[in-house]
């Protein structure tokens, strides 16, 4: 039983058509994951995961709680290794080649796959030094102040803050000190965004702002956005990934597609019975 | 109906403070006896002081160089007791502040569980040693042997000696306050910043020990508070002369040397050497109290900042 628009939405709000009607058609792919494992100690917490996330584009990743879509975005900037007893098997190709690969120097990596986390975390310092954070460990010299306000202006945050750059940016709302977080995450130029749940803490009018931010920011860079929100995940996405956990407590792929077909089409029952809520 | 239910949760209430009114006295006595302690010891100090300054002025015993209360011309002066406190508790602090907090980093961001669950214990049996012991270490050792050969020195009491291993004593305290401070970083705030590619130095230095600075002034000031009332380490080792001087290498009595040696010593009561004991107290209580307070002003400003 599958209906056309199952959640009611006006077709032009996926991202697909909304943002870009007249984008090619076979986007090339920068990030291949392939039969990723991913462990904490002991426990598997991924099984098999094989996907190829698009070229700016923004990629949904769904699923219930605890299957694994954290760990997930964390094995594609190896923060994964960062929590206790973390490892993984397989590879991730990142332009061609395996971030797991020897000699892969991950400090380096993390500097070009960016990552906004669930919970606001600006740093306890001004707003400017929060955004130059990035520059400043990477060592990128030149003009800071040029680079802080076209990453504040790129993160739609530039005009509520620009007369206040020195305050300290745990006095922003937390709408505004999510989006200082992606300001940061911009500033050192990442070819690439990891989102996860960027908008869980914000209210509805701040989790509008940064989703238009997200549609905008996918003309330059690669997103990939862990979200709960299924009307979200329509509303941003071009294509979304739906993981589940197996008998053994493993996260594995079920479905991964165009978001409009994951939405109005799945192929999976469970994909269906998750979108429609009606997920045991 | 409803004024059963009114009658009833007085009533309760009721049953209530009284159950909690001698738990509530017993709390409020012991609060007392502490408040009541302090104000007994300044009471016993300006007591013992007042009389001292009726037999010298107050200025001179703030002003002056020489303090020799136990010759036949006996000074006044208690500007070598507090200079060699000072540079004593400083030259400690210049040692355990910096050794203390890399320790204090190296077991909050690099140290694996294993060798944190090994260090942390016995950095704090280090921190059990009796002053006793490493008053006796500083002349034993410290002074033949490291000391001696670096600078030369004849003396075998030195403040330089009594600091080093005050130092000795800080460090733990130093290195426990400060990795507690540190681990109460969130973890979010290093991911942040390993995120845009920091590697874990520039986590540590620019990240962490920012955040919690506040953490580590106040551990640094309760470290100067510790040293300057240190009393032990200074009567063995830095040697019972009370000396003008800002060099480290001489030795020198500090305010709590000379009262543990009046004290301990045969000095009559009543006499006027007697009652310097409480000046000097005194003084020492006024230092010790401006420290604290520095210390609450400093963590009041970085909270300002910093939430
Ligand atoms: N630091 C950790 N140590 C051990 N196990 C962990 C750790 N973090 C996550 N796990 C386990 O790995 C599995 C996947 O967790 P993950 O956080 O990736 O799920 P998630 O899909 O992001 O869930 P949520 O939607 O609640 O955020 C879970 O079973 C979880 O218990
Ligand atoms: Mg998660």
């Amino acid at each position: 039983m599958v209906t056309e628009n199952f959640l009611n939405l006006p077709q032009t709000t996926t991202a697909e058509a909304a943002v870009e009607p007249a984008r090619d058609a076979t986007p090339e792919s920068v990030i291949d994951v392939r039969e990723l494992q991913a462990y904490y100690g002991e426990n598997r917490a991924l099984k098999d995961i094989s996907l190829s996330l698009y070229s700016r584009r923004v990629s949904a990743i769904i699923g219930p709680s605890g299957c694994g879509k954290s760990t997930l975005v964390r094995c594609l900037n190896r923060m994964h290794e960062m929590s206790s007893g973390g490892h993984v098997k397989g590879e991730v190709l990142y332009q061609g080649e395996n971030i797991y690969g020897a000699g892969v120097d991950p400090v380096e990596l993390r500097s070009r796959i960016g990552m906004v986390f669930q919970k606001p975390n600006p740093f306890p310092k001004s707003i400017f030094e929060n955004v130059a954070f990035g520059l400043k460990v990477n060592g990128i010299s030149g003009n800071t102040s040029e680079r802080v306000e076209r990453s504040l202006r790129r993160a739609a945050l530039w005009d509520e803050v620009k007369d206040r750059l020195k305050q300290s940016a745990l006095q922003l709302s937390g709408g505004q000190q999510q989006r200082l977080c992606i300001a940061r995450a911009l500033a050192v130029e990442p070819e690439v965004i990891l989102m996860d749940e960027p908008c869980s803490a914000l209210d509805p009018m701040a989790t509008l702002a940064v989703e238009e931010l997200i549609r905008e920011l996918s003309q330059e860079v690669t997103i990939i956005i862990v979200t709960h929100n299924m009307q979200q995940a329509a509303r941003v996405s071009h294509h979304t990934a739906f993981l589940m956990m197996d008998q053994d407590k493993a996260g594995y792929l079920v479905e991964y597609g165009p978001t409009s077909e994951v939405f109005t089409n799945p192929k999976s029952e469970h994909t269906e019975a998750y979108i429609t809520g009606r997920f045991s | 109906m409803a004024n059963l239910i009114a009658e009833y949760s007085r009533n309760r209430r009721l049953r209530q403070r009284m159950r909690e009114a001698p738990i509530l006295a017993f709390l409020f006595m012991c609060a007392l006896a502490s408040i009541g302690t302090t104000v007994g010891i300044v009471i016993v100090l300006l007591e013992g002081a007042l009389q001292f300054f009726r037999e010298v002025p107050v200025f001179e015993f703030l002003t002056g160089t020489e303090w020799t209360p136990l010759f036949s011309n006996k000074q006044f002066g208690v500007l070598p007791l507090l200079s060699a406190t000072v540079v004593i508790s400083f030259a400690a602090l210049a040692i355990a502040v910096p050794v203390g907090l890399l320790t204090a980093v190296y077991l909050s961001e690099y140290a694996p569980e294993g060798v944190r669950s090994i260090v942390k214990p016995v950095l704090e049996v280090l921190a059990g040693i009796p002053t006793v012991v490493l008053g006796y270490f500083a002349i034993s050792f410290i002074n033949p042997t490291i000391i001696k050969p670096l600078f030369s020195t004849e003396t075998p009491f030195t403040a330089l000696g009594a600091a080093m291993a005050m130092g000795v004593m800080l460090i733990p305290m130093v290195a426990s306050l400060s990795e507690d401070a540190m681990r109460a970083v969130p973890a979010s705030l290093r991911e942040g910043a390993y995120a845009v590619g920091s590697d874990r130095f520039q986590v540590s230095v620019k990240v962490v020990v920012p955040a919690a600075l506040s953490g580590i002034v106040a551990a640094a000031l309760l470290a100067l508070a510790r040293a300057v009332g240190e009393t032990m380490i200074v009567t063995i080792a830095a040697g019972s002369i009370a000396n003008f001087s800002a060099n480290p290498l001489e030795p020198m009595q500090t305010m709590t040397a000379y009262i543990a040696q009046v004290v301990f010593g045969d000095t009559e009561r009543g006499g006027v050497e007697y009652q310097s004991v409480f000046a000097v107290g005194l003084l020492l209580f006024i230092f010790t109290l401006s420290i604290n307070m520095l210390a609450q002003a400093v963590l009041a400003r970085f909270r300002e900042i910093y939430d």
